[in-house]
């Protein structure tokens, strides 16, 4: 039975709009990601790295994030967040397909390499956790500018083993700068599981050492990740410093298209994470709260899959770039960016 | 060959007063110049290069970064992405190492991996070389590691009248510049400076000596040493060409071929060790472009292949390159 919007409220914390927006956001990202893992499949996409299981926190914060304002430093499992920024699906079409129109590279990086100008999300490269020092820079320089953006970048718990890590948490905590690190912890690096990674299992717990608060949410309940998404982005922004944050998700897929994860991982493991996913726990939230009928729910799949149509349409008859691109951008060109 | 802008006078100045002087000119002009790096502040650098800008910048520009250089680099290239120019000094070039997958990942390749939508406008200054004592880790010369890499720049003064103009230069590029400083020259090298704004190009070597007889190619301190050859050789007749690099990464091809063509015989100097150095890459443009031109084989001259330079002062002197090793090397290919 549908509940008052005071009701709704008063048990989730949030409106019914933000949580059907929430629930449109992670559909949208997952339904992408199918199609591009079908893309693969197909032949016709090289390569595909998946954010299955960890939308609910990526969507969190970038529903909390100022897009354009605020800055991100991602890594590559963070398609739901470029989603919710602003990026589209027919943008991650296109650098899967390699096209020359690709936002995030022109078609030069892999796939799930993520950049975009416009909405302040830095390029990123393969080096593991070279980012969550890059925003620290970038919160270094909002501060001078007396800016209160808010700089937020991510890792999985893997990337926790490198040292960039601890640099750059040091580094934020001791100048008290207005980032939010989150670790998406899945429990796998690749094929190695948490217990082979680090001596304790919270991520966490390492905030103490720094002096900054460290926060364990559940990142298959998109309810507790949208509070402490926006608890952390607010603290950032109101000068109080760094937050860690460590999600624990699922990973739903292979850790790529290239890895085969019934390797390592049993067969029961598998299906018991696939009864945990986030999207089937958070539409039957949504029913429950009275939120979000079957039918609706249908609907905004339907509404989704011919934007994901279109879009798979339009990349697929994009150009490649040409060959002679190749030699461009290696030093400033006539109308780069320059600083 | 340069921009010059409101320059007001000349002194005499040292090459550390000079980059000094360049940085605190060009902070002056525009905000978003600051300084990171280990000890910058207060201490004013273990060499004295930032000495007094903390205090006359404060403490947000010229930050003392704790003891981490990928986070020094990291920092730097997050802060040029968000508006500011960066300067990231690395104490010695012997301790970059820590920061090489920020720099050629990550610095190198922004520009490139975003198709030009993003770009790296930092500047990271170290000293090298040696002949200060300073042993195995503190007397590198590993400019060559960093001139493999498309992406960067590298620079390499060897008059206070450069190190002014490049730093400033430097500072005004949109791409990432490797800006490094023979620790030899900081004291011992001095020369005249103008008081204002100058700007000395990237990508361009100088003719420091006009010669017709044999082509000296150097950079750095090198450039002094091979000078003092040079001018020994003088009184027996022989007129040498040296030419001062000072860009390593774009190299100037032109220059090279133009006064390799002109001499005829050819010796590179540097002070790192040959193998797969700047001194190759200067050989294999001359072997490709000069072929006809060539009167004798070109000659390198260069540290020894060993893995860096020893403490005892007969270990180091063995390492250097010096005025005499230069001196013998070019009296060898005048006699060719």
């Amino acid at each position: 039975m549908a509940m008052t919007r005071t009701e709704t409220k008063a048990r989730a914390g949030l409106d019914a709009e933000t949580l059907r927006l929430m629930y449109r956001h992670m559909l949208r990202s997952r339904l992408l990601d199918e199609r591009l893992w079908v893309l693969n499949r197909q032949g016709r996409a090289p390569f595909w790295i998946s954010a299955e299981g960890h939308e609910a926190v990526q969507v969190a914060f970038g529903m909390n994030l100022r897009p354009q304002y605020d800055w991100v430093a991602p890594y590559y499992r963070d398609l739901a967040l470029t989603l919710v920024l602003g990026m589209t699906p027919k943008d991650h079409i296109l650098s899967v397909l390699q096209r020359a129109d690709d936002p995030n590279s022109g078609g030069r990086q892999m796939p799930a390499h993520y950049g975009c100008r416009r909405l302040n999300i830095i390029s990123t490269g393969s080096s593991v956790g070279t980012q969550l020092i890059h925003a620290c820079g970038i919160a270094l320089a909002s501060r001078m500018r007396g800016e209160d953006a808010v700089t937020f970048t991510s890792i999985g718990e893997g990337g926790t083993s490198e040292g960039d890590f601890h640099e750059a948490l040091n580094f934020a905590a001791t100048h008290k700068l207005a980032v939010i690190f989150l670790v998406e912890n899945n429990g796998f690096a690749i094929s190695v599981p948490w217990q082979k990674q680090m001596p304790t299992q919270d991520v966490a717990d390492r905030a103490k050492g720094y002096g900054i608060p460290g926060v364990i949410v559940d990142g298959c309940d998109a309810i507790a990740c949208y509070r402490v998404a926006r608890e952390a982005v607010k603290r950032a922004r109101r000068g109080d410093g760094p937050t860690l944050i460590e999600a624990k998700v699922l990973r739903l897929t292979s850790h790529s298209s290239d890895d085969d994860q019934r390797r390592y991982r049993t067969s029961e493991e598998l299906e018991s994470d696939k009864e945990r996913d986030s999207l089937l726990r958070f539409k039957a939230t949504l029913e429950e709260l009275g939120v979000l009928t079957a039918a609706d729910a249908d609907e905004m799949r339907a509404e989704l899959v011919i934007e994901l149509n279109e879009a798979t349409e339009e990349a697929e008859a994009a150009p490649l770039p040409a060959a002679d691109t190749a030699m461009l951008h290696v030093y400033a060109e006539p109308g780069d960016w320059r600083g | 060959m340069c921009m010059r802008n409101r320059v007001t006078g000349v002194a005499e100045k040292t090459y550390i007063e000079a980059i000094r002087d360049g940085i605190r000119e060009e902070m002056q002009r525009d905000d978003r110049v600051m300084i990171l790096g280990e000890d910058v502040g207060a201490k004013g650098g273990v060499f004295g290069v930032t000495e007094g800008l903390q205090k006359e910048f404060g403490e947000a520009r010229v930050l003392d970064s704790p003891l981490a250089e990928s986070l020094i680099v990291g920092v730097a290239i997050g802060a040029a992405m968000n508006g500011l120019r960066p300067i990231a000094e690395i104490q010695f070039q012997d301790f970059i190492m820590p920061a090489v997958d920020q720099i050629i990942s990550e610095a190198a390749k922004m520009r490139y991996r975003s198709n030009g939508d993003w770009g790296v406008p930092m500047v990271l200054r170290s000293p090298f070389g040696g002949g200060v004592h300073g042993a195995l880790y503190h007397s590198q010369s590993i400019e060559a590691i960093f001139a493999h890499i498309p992406g960067l720049r590298v620079v390499v003064p060897s008059t206070p009248y450069d190190a002014k103009g490049m730093i400033i230069s430097a500072l005004r590029d949109p791409d990432p510049v490797m800006y490094f400083e023979h620790k030899r020259c900081y004291r011992a090298i001095k020369g005249e400076v103008p008081d204002g704004e100058y700007t000395v190009p990237l990508d361009r070597a100088r003719v420091v000596r006009e010669g017709t007889d044999i082509a000296v190619f150097s950079y750095g301190m090198m450039v002094h040493s091979s000078l003092e050859a040079v001018d020994r050789l003088a009184a027996d007749g022989f007129s040498c060409e040296v030419v001062d690099l000072r860009s390593l990464r774009p190299i100037d091809r032109e220059a090279i071929v133009a006064s390799a063509s002109k001499c005829g015989k050819v010796l590179i100097v540097q002070e790192a060790n040959l193998a797969v150095s700047v001194a190759s890459e200067v050989a294999a443009i001359i072997s490709e472009e000069c072929f006809d031109s060539l009167d004798a084989p070109v000659m390198r001259l260069g540290g020894p292949e060993i893995p860096a330079m020893p403490f005892s002062p007969p270990l180091e002197q063995f390492y250097l390159v010096t005025p005499n090793k230069v001196e013998a090397k070019l009296r060898e290919l005048a006699a060719y």
